[in-house]
């Protein structure tokens, strides 16, 4: 393999993964832009959408449908976790809403350990066999999986670009994680606003859970928590609140992970994620509100 | 126009407004002066829906709107430019001054708005494409009222507007208010610098820790020698 084609290789694995942190990263920064709450559970909406997809799929209705009920029913789960677990605390003190989504996090995942054990089931016969095909370019080995993370996450960047600066509720949506007292005086309807970003981000949540179960090949109750974790780094590097930051964090994180498992020793390419963290320390001490992050002032 | 009664507003355990009455007439500049905590601020965010009061009542054109949500109030007609300006620091003049319109769809009818913003205050038009977050205090403090104005209103609330201003920004400001009310509109002006705000108004209220303790044409509290002693500064 020369060097050119290793750094192909890398560079497409590094968007795959990139893409997936990009697609949960959104949720958190879109949610946290308006509500300053950071949504611990919403990793585990990636868990649900492939928990619905696993039973479904025994239906015999065929994938495409199945993912598409899974997808809603996240989408459903995201909306009721809202009116039922975070309108109640809103404007609460922030610590107060993180301790919530935490509790929120805790008590899905505690229902899937309980009624379905813990043990990890397999995925592989619920997504298409096509996504393990593997396409070789020479010594560049491409498949179909990573082509697809990247392609979906794509086309859901352009249609929420759309959404956030074309439509009337996206453009609410904007003024909203602007100003939300603000948004609400020019005459804002915020509570359709934060169902929204609920519905849209819990969407983008199930689409990035199934990417991550086809990647891994099987599924369990905790899955959502490391790819969570990795989400919030990425919307942090980027400067929480802001979309924009929140996708250019996410593929600074995948460019990270997937070249330092490349150039590092193998022996020490099991501590990625330490490394990982320090590359957030890193920014956070350069760039205290992350790369795209701005620091407001009041002015006189 | 608005008329409240006896309305009790309270944070937690706190009350903030001890049973408020006031009345706001069509084409009337009415001020609500009083100091630093005396709940000025409360009486405007309750009338726009932020805070909703334990009891007492808002009648807006004959209408109860105190248990109204924001938005619903925006459209029937009242629009606020709050405390501390609250413009959207990392949009454009022009997409703060459009946000300000969110709630309509009269194209031909907003641009007309925008232009009559544009006379109130000319600056507004050459920063048209800049980040409001740049401005100054004083554009910025424009560009609040100005958004409010792009609603259409038919009744501006104004909070604090000389909040932090130098005393020639805040001439401009009064002016335009003035203008406003000139032609034809209806103002409810909250003001910490009560000397100014009694220049312009009609009629004005004096609250004092969540109660109003004077009201009167404005004329009579500029005279007033416990409203000069309190509140003009002797």
């Amino acid at each position: 393999m020369t060097f050119i084609e290793y750094l192909i290789q890398q560079t497409i694995n590094a968007l795959s993964l990139g893409s997936i942190y990009a697609l949960v990263a959104i949720g958190l920064a879109m949610v946290f832009g308006i509500l300053r709450l950071i949504n611990f559970a919403h990793g585990d909406l990636m868990m649900v959408a492939c928990y619905v997809a696993f039973f479904l799929i025994s239906s015999g209705i065929g994938f495409g449908p199945v993912f598409i009920l899974s997808i809603l029913a996240v989408t459903l789960l995201g909306i009721l976790m809202e009116r039922v677990a975070y309108r109640p605390v809103r404007g609460a003190p922030d610590v107060i809403m993180l301790l919530t989504s935490l509790a929120v996090s805790i008590f899905i995942q505690n229902i899937f350990i309980m009624f379905l054990s813990p043990v990890p089931r397999s995925f592989r016969n619920i997504t298409p066999s096509f996504l393990d095909i593997v396409n070789k370019w020479g010594a560049v080995g491409i498949s179909n999986i990573n082509i697809v993370t990247i392609v979906i996450t794509a086309i859901l960047f352009i249609l929420l670009t759309l959404f956030v600066t074309k439509t009337r509720l996206g453009t609410s949506m904007r003024a909203t994680s602007e100003n939300l007292i603000a948004a609400q005086l020019i005459g804002v309807h915020i509570d359709r606003v934060i169902l929204t970003a609920f519905a849209i981000g819990s969407a983008m949540a199930g689409i990035a859970g199934f990417l991550w179960a086809a990647r891994l090949g099987k599924i369990d109750p905790l899955m959502g928590f490391i790819p969570l974790l990795k989400a919030f780094v990425a919307a942090v590097i980027g400067g929480f609140g802001s979309l924009g930051g929140a996708v250019i964090g996410a593929y600074v994180l995948g460019f990270a992970e997937i070249f330092l498992i490349g150039f590092l020793p193998p022996s020490l390419s099991s501590y990625r994620d330490a490394f990982v963290f320090v590359l957030l320390i890193l920014v956070l001490l350069i760039r205290p509100n992350g790369i795209l992050g701005s620091t407001e002032r009041e002015k006189v | 126009m608005l008329k409240i009664k006896n309305l009790v507003v309270a944070y937690g355990n706190i009350i903030a407004l001890q049973g408020i009455s006031l009345l706001v007439e069509e084409g009337e500049l009415v001020t609500l002066i009083g100091s630093n905590g005396a709940g000025k601020t409360t009486c405007l965010k309750t009338i726009s829906g932020l805070l909703k009061p334990i009891s007492g009542s808002i009648t807006y054109l004959g209408e109860d709107t105190a248990r109204l949500l924001p938005h619903e109030i925006v459209k029937r007609g009242i629009s606020q430019s709050p405390e501390g300006r609250h413009i959207f620091a990392r949009l454009t003049v022009g997409e703060n001054l459009m946000l300000g319109a969110i709630q309509r769809n009269d194209n031909i009818a907003i641009k007309a708005d925008q232009e009559y913003v544009f006379t109130l205050f000319p600056i507004l038009k050459e920063r048209f494409n800049q980040v409001a977050g740049t401005l100054s205090g004083g554009e910025q403090q424009m560009l609040a009222i100005g958004r409010a104005l792009m609603s259409h209103p038919r009744l501006l609330l104004l909070d604090e507007p000389s909040l932090g201003l130098a005393p020639i920004l805040v001439q401009r400001i009064f002016a335009s208010i003035q203008k406003v009310r000139a032609e034809g509109g209806t103002v409810l002006l909250v003001e910490q610098n009560a000397r100014q705000a009694l220049t312009i108004a009609d009629r004005g209220y004096v609250l004092e820790a969540g109660r109003i303790i004077l009201e009167a044409t404005a004329e009579e509290l500029r005279t007033n020698s416990e409203v000069e002693k309190a509140y003009l500064g002797g």
